[in-house]
């Protein structure tokens, strides 16, 4: 019977085909706009580390003096805090992270010094989040308390540098100091890049650089901060640090710690962790609060506001567009059904049921959708290139997937049948008696 | 012309009526919301920076010995000033659209208890405001005696100068010169106010005012090393700029050009507004996209009506009717549905606007946006059922005695 149907609404698509066209144009657009919009708000709102983020955590504690009246913990930590934290390693694993800007040369390489970011860090970091390795391996819980002069660099910084080739031993100068290569990565994209993620509260929405691409260069935390001495950003200070870029016992906030926790257990001592340590710190006179907090990942990322509000206000007038398209094509479909009612009185005087007469007008409807699903998706790919060809940071990583491209067909399915619904109802219920009289 | 009958044969066809209003009630209220957006985003990209963006580049370097700062700043300054063209080049900080270099709090007395928000400073050596091109409307230029050493992040003593908006702002209705304020435990003298300044990167639904900038005099060295302005002639800023970037290796060979922040003023701007032009590109699409749905929807419906009614319409010609009181039939009842949308619209396009002021932080819709959203769709009504109409208008008299 489907195929009879099909057959009738070929036909029917057939006889008024500019009619036909403006329907399955407005599903299309209606589609591609909202499926673009979609696609960058799916690949934006994922989560950077599947499986994993429920047991990563971001402790903060409050060292802000008592006339500061913030209602959280800051979004950073200050030194000494951070790696007191650190040192008392009573997580499973626990990473301490500061960014930084350094001139990077490589001997071997003839090329001009560049400016990269380095990431300080400590050995955790690698296996907590995953992070995959072409050649080498991370540095050893030693080599962070040596402050060994190793580094880990990116798949991209190795194909500039080396060519590609394995340049694990290899050395590079960071600023004044030679670090010896102990690992490349491969290529590696989380998106967001949220291990980063701060102030996203000041940010206005405006977070598109939350989705940059990581780091060049990786070193043990020590290391770094002695290497790239005077190059270090403060978060913010409630003081003025007496050597600028020398952040270590100044009043300023500036370096994260992640840690990792499995299990609620662990989680709720590590938090009596913290706010022992606080109030320890209090006691000391340190701190004057003793405000602790600790989101997991994806809480601290929520925080953050993350998605860009140029990326949800785009959603938003892209579903408010199909919602038009919509609107549009229940109004022409229902002419369309009902212009027909004369041949739908005969159908049903010649013994078709109403529900067969409304099978009929919905294998209509489902075939404008099917066929605008399709011209959606060609659609939503221009779109999507759009979006690549804007060179916003996330850019990159923008790409249909098989979820969405599925999504796309059930979302212009599901449109047409819902505008169909409507006008095939009132098809269906057309009085046959009436219809005839009029022939 | 007679309503009732219209809206007669309206209530017969209650569904498509409705459906259509509703179609003109949701285009309208995304219309009026994204216009009053358009109007935001342009309004931020033609803010006035205050400097001479035409004539201006920005030539930043990185990756040098804080030690050798005053002699690079010395080569650097020799250098850029022996290419041809080049006016003026000095050590600044930072320019309008560049990087972020220094902002604080300050405040307006000593202890710091009444806040005068959070500012921006720009810092620049001998001759920085000319070469800017900062207009002075109170007070005089910074002497050469006001450019003394840093001490950490400003020299110990500035005197400097300030944009008219920020004076407003902390001394609303007194003569700023001579006043003094505080911030970083260093007392900062206004001797001078400037027309505008802005502020390096502007968010516009932050709490900073776009103008809410200081300059302070300083001596190059310290922190205030590696970033340069160069002034040339509008016409020649472009090869300038191109000379002075392949100048800076043979100046300092052992430096790092920062590609990204070394270009024109213009450039910077440009680049700083990018996502604001796409995002008012965006808009503008489905605006457009959005007002032919919604005329197809009604040239559509309308082309239905009117097959559907040819036979009373014949019957009313037959009976006397002319032609034009079948066109107006026609194009008053595209009024009425039209209107009816229009005014679901205009509560529509108000309440999405208070949602989106909660969720996007964008501003209050201006009211005159809705008449004017209005007006429009009258407009784009009448002109979709034009055609139908005058199909309808076309309808012989003759047809009525016709069966079918």
């Amino acid at each position: 019977m489907f195929a009879y149907y099909l057959d009738l609404a070929i036909r029917s698509l057939k006889r008024n085909p500019v009619l036909t066209f403006l329907m399955v144009l407005a599903i299309a657009v209606g589609i591609g706009a909202s499926m673009t919009t979609l696609t960058v708000m799916h690949i934006l709102s994922g989560d950077p580390l599947p499986g994993r983020s429920a047991n990563i955590y971001y402790p903060q504690v409050d060292a802000t003096p008592a006339d500061w009246h913030n209602k959280n913990p800051l979004d950073m930590l200050d030194y000494r805090s951070a790696v007191d934290l650190w040192s008392a390693h009573r997580a499973d694993r626990q990473a301490l992270i500061v960014d930084s800007s350094v001139k990077v040369r490589a001997p071997e390489a003839n090329l001009p010094p560049l400016m990269l970011t380095m990431l300080s860090t400590t050995s955790d970091f690698f296996p907590m989040f995953n992070v995959p390795f072409e050649y080498g391996s991370g540095w050893t819980p030693a080599d962070d308390e040596n402050r060994a002069r190793v580094a880990i660099i990116s798949g991209n910084l190795n194909d500039r540098l080396f060519g590609g080739k394995n340049s694990v031993g290899k050395t590079l100068r960071l600023k004044d100091s030679n670090v010896r290569i102990v690992g490349v990565l491969k290529p590696w994209r989380p998106s967001p890049q949220f291990y980063t993620v701060v102030a996203g509260n000041y940010a206005n929405g405006d977070t598109a650089g939350f989705y940059g691409k990581p780091e060049d260069v990786f070193v043990p935390f020590q290391t770094g901060l002695e290497v790239n001495d005077g190059a270090f950003q403060q978060f913010t200070c409630w003081g003025m640090p007496s050597t600028p870029g020398h952040l270590q016992n100044s009043p300023c906030v500036w370096v994260s710690l992640w840690v990792e926790l499995e299990g609620a257990a662990k989680v709720a001592s590590y938090r009596d962790f913290i706010a022992s340590y606080a109030q320890q710190q209090k006691a000391l006179g340190r701190f004057t609060k003793t405000d602790t907090r600790m989101l997991d990942l994806m809480g601290w990322l929520d925080y953050n506001h993350v998605l860009p509000s140029d990326v949800k206000l785009q959603t938003w007038l892209a579903f408010a567009f199909l919602a038009i398209c919509l609107f549009n094509t229940v109004g022409l479909l229902l002419a369309k059904f009902l212009r027909r009612a004369g041949e739908i009185g005969v159908r049903r005087a010649l013994g078709a049921s109403r529900r067969t007469v409304l099978a009929q007008c919905l294998t209509e409807a489902g075939l404008i959708g099917f066929i605008g699903g399709v011209a959606g998706w060609l659609l939503t790919l221009v779109g999507l290139w759009l979006v690549r060809s804007q060179k916003m940071p996330y850019s990159d990583l923008v790409h249909l997937d098989v979820a969405m491209f599925v999504a796309t067909f059930a979302l212009a399915v599901a449109v047409s049948l819902l505008a169909g619904a409507l006008p095939a109802l009132r098809a269906s219920r057309v009085a046959p008696a009436l219809q005839l009289k009029t022939l | 012309m007679q309503i009732q009958p219209i809206l007669a044969a309206l209530r017969k066809h209650r569904l498509a009526t409705i459906l259509i209003a509703l179609e003109i009630a949701l285009a309208c209220a995304v219309l009026c919301n994204a216009t009053s957006m358009i109007a935001g985003r342009i309004a931020a990209m033609r803010m006035v920076s205050g400097v001479d963006e035409s004539a201006l580049g920005n030539i930043a370097v990185t990756g040098f010995d804080p030690a050798q700062a005053n002699d690079l700043n010395a080569r650097m300054l020799t250098g850029l000033r022996a290419i041809p063209g080049v006016q003026d080049a000095n050590v600044v900080s930072s320019v309008p659209f560049g990087p972020q270099w220094g902002v604080a709090g300050i405040s307006l007395d000593q202890a710091g208890k009444r806040s005068g928000g959070v500012i921006e400073f720009y810092e620049g050596g001998p001759g920085t405001p000319q070469a800017l091109g900062l207009r002075l409307v109170a007070g005089h230029m910074p002497g050469a005696d006001d450019y003394q050493p840093l001490q950490g992040y400003m020299p110990p003593n500035p005197r400097v100068l300030i944009t008219r908006t920020l004076a407003e702002h902390l001394w609303p209705g007194e003569n700023p010169l001579g006043k003094e304020f505080w911030g970083m435990n260093i007392t900062f003298r206004v001797i001078g106010v400037v027309e505008h300044l802005m502020v390096s990167q502007y968010t516009e639904t932050g709490v900073r005012g776009a103008d809410w900038s200081v300059f302070v005099p300083a001596a190059p060295g310290g922190m205030l090393s590696g970033n340069y302005v160069v002034r040339a002639d509008p016409q020649n800023i472009d090869r300038v700029m191109t000379e002075a970037k392949a100048a800076v290796r043979t100046i300092a060979p052992d430096v790092v050009l920062d590609h990204d922040t070394s270009r024109t003023v213009g450039e910077l701007r440009h680049a700083f507004f990018k996502t604001d032009r796409a995002m008012a590109g965006i808009l503008l699409g489905v605006i457009a996209a959005l007002l032919l749905v919604t005329a197809l929807g009604i040239v559509g419906l309308a082309s239905f009506w009117v097959a559907q009614r040819r036979k009373q319409i014949g019957i009313r010609r037959a009976l006397g009717a002319t032609r034009a009181d079948i066109l107006r039939y026609f194009q008053i009842e595209n009024f009425l549905i039209v209107t009816f949308g229009i005014v679901l619209g205009i509560v529509l396009a108000v309440g999405i606007n208070l949602s989106l002021m909660k969720l996007f932080e964008v501003p209050r819709l201006p009211y005159w946006y809705l008449p004017i959203g209005a007006l429009v769709l009258w407009l784009l009504g009448q002109l979709a059922v034009l055609a139908p109409a005058l199909r309808a208008a076309a309808v012989p008299p003759v047809v009525a005695t016709r069966s079918v």
